[in-house]
């Protein structure tokens, strides 16, 4: 059961370094062999690689305070994901300070009867002249019963 | 080569051809869970994955927006992207094969810079829809 008390937690602050292999790497996973990626000493991260922040959050104790919203691991899953860049994407080399934050939890109707929560995660990305980089929104979401286990059938 | 910001304002610009990958594999979703480290059970561990009520472990939601952003990118360049928003609707699984594609659903002026807004989508052999996606980039 989501807690809506969560709402204005913030985690500490904790270290992001954007690093070359780990870009390649990544790229590579979603299927991409761009230049911009894979050549230089300073190749710029992918729209979603900051979704390798939580390597760097989950080693930091109180930087994480996604589990204080405490959704339901048997009804929660992942809705929506959004980065914002305030300028060019980061490359590697570069040493992000970021922070994370519970914005909101909330109740929504879902289309089939039944309530749906969703809370949403914050994490702002800075430089180290402390400029906002970049800004990421995750939301997650909590169904009132467990999804249908019949909707799961592997494709032939 | 870029297209040109005449065209993609005017609707002249021709998107790339669809990303099609797949039939994708257990493998592809390991390999992103180690790029990524969501090392969640439940996109490898086939017992893991029945216990939970599933037939198979199912992809991580950010592997297909992972190649869904990858098809714009290779369009209109990784280091003009400003924005991305992903949607997940159905779950992938081992044996689906993903197309991803998307239009200019926008282009407009801001701070003195060109941009375009995206729309993408990355739909399922059944014809179902596993990611919907918004983005936006700088034209240079």
């Amino acid at each position: 059961m989501a807690d809506k008390s969560s709402v204005g937690s913030e985690g500490v602050p904790f270290e992001v370094a954007i690093e070359r292999g780990k870009i390649r790497e990544f790229a590579r996973a979603t299927r991409s062999t761009h230049a911009a990626y894979m050549d230089g000493e300073r190749p710029v991260a992918p729209p979603t690689f900051l979704t390798t922040q939580f390597f760097w959050e989950d080693g930091v104790e109180g930087a994480n305070p996604w589990h204080l919203v405490k959704l339901d691991p048997q009804r929660g899953m992942h809705a929506e994901q959004e980065y914002v860049y305030f300028g060019p994407p980061p490359r590697a080399g570069a040493k992000l300070v970021a922070r994370s934050r519970i914005e909101s939890v909330y109740d929504k109707d879902g289309r089939r009867g039944g309530k749906l929560t969703f809370a949403v995660m914050v994490t702002e990305f800075r430089d180290a002249s402390g400029t906002l980089v970049a800004e990421a929104r995750l939301t997650g979401v909590e169904t009132e019963r467990p999804p249908e286990p019949a909707a799961s059938k592997e494709a032939p | 080569m870029s297209p040109r910001w005449e065209d993609l304002r005017d609707g002249r610009a021709v998107p790339p051809p669809p990303l099609v990958v797949g039939p994708v594999t257990r493998t592809d979703f390991v390999r992103y869970q180690g790029a990524s480290g969501d090392m969640n059970p439940i996109h490898h561990d086939e017992l893991f994955a029945r216990a939970a009520g599933y037939d198979a472990p199912l992809a991580v939601g950010m592997f297909q927006a992972g190649v869904l952003a990858t098809w714009a990118t290779n369009w209109l360049g990784p280091e003009n992207v400003r924005r991305t928003k992903v949607r997940w609707r159905e779950q992938v699984w081992p044996g689906d094969v993903l197309t991803c594609t998307g239009k200019v659903v926008r282009a407009f002026e801001e701070n003195g810079e060109h941009k375009v807004d995206l729309e993408l989508l990355c739909t399922k052999q059944t014809g179902g829809i596993a990611v919907h996606g918004w983005m936006t980039f700088v034209v240079p």
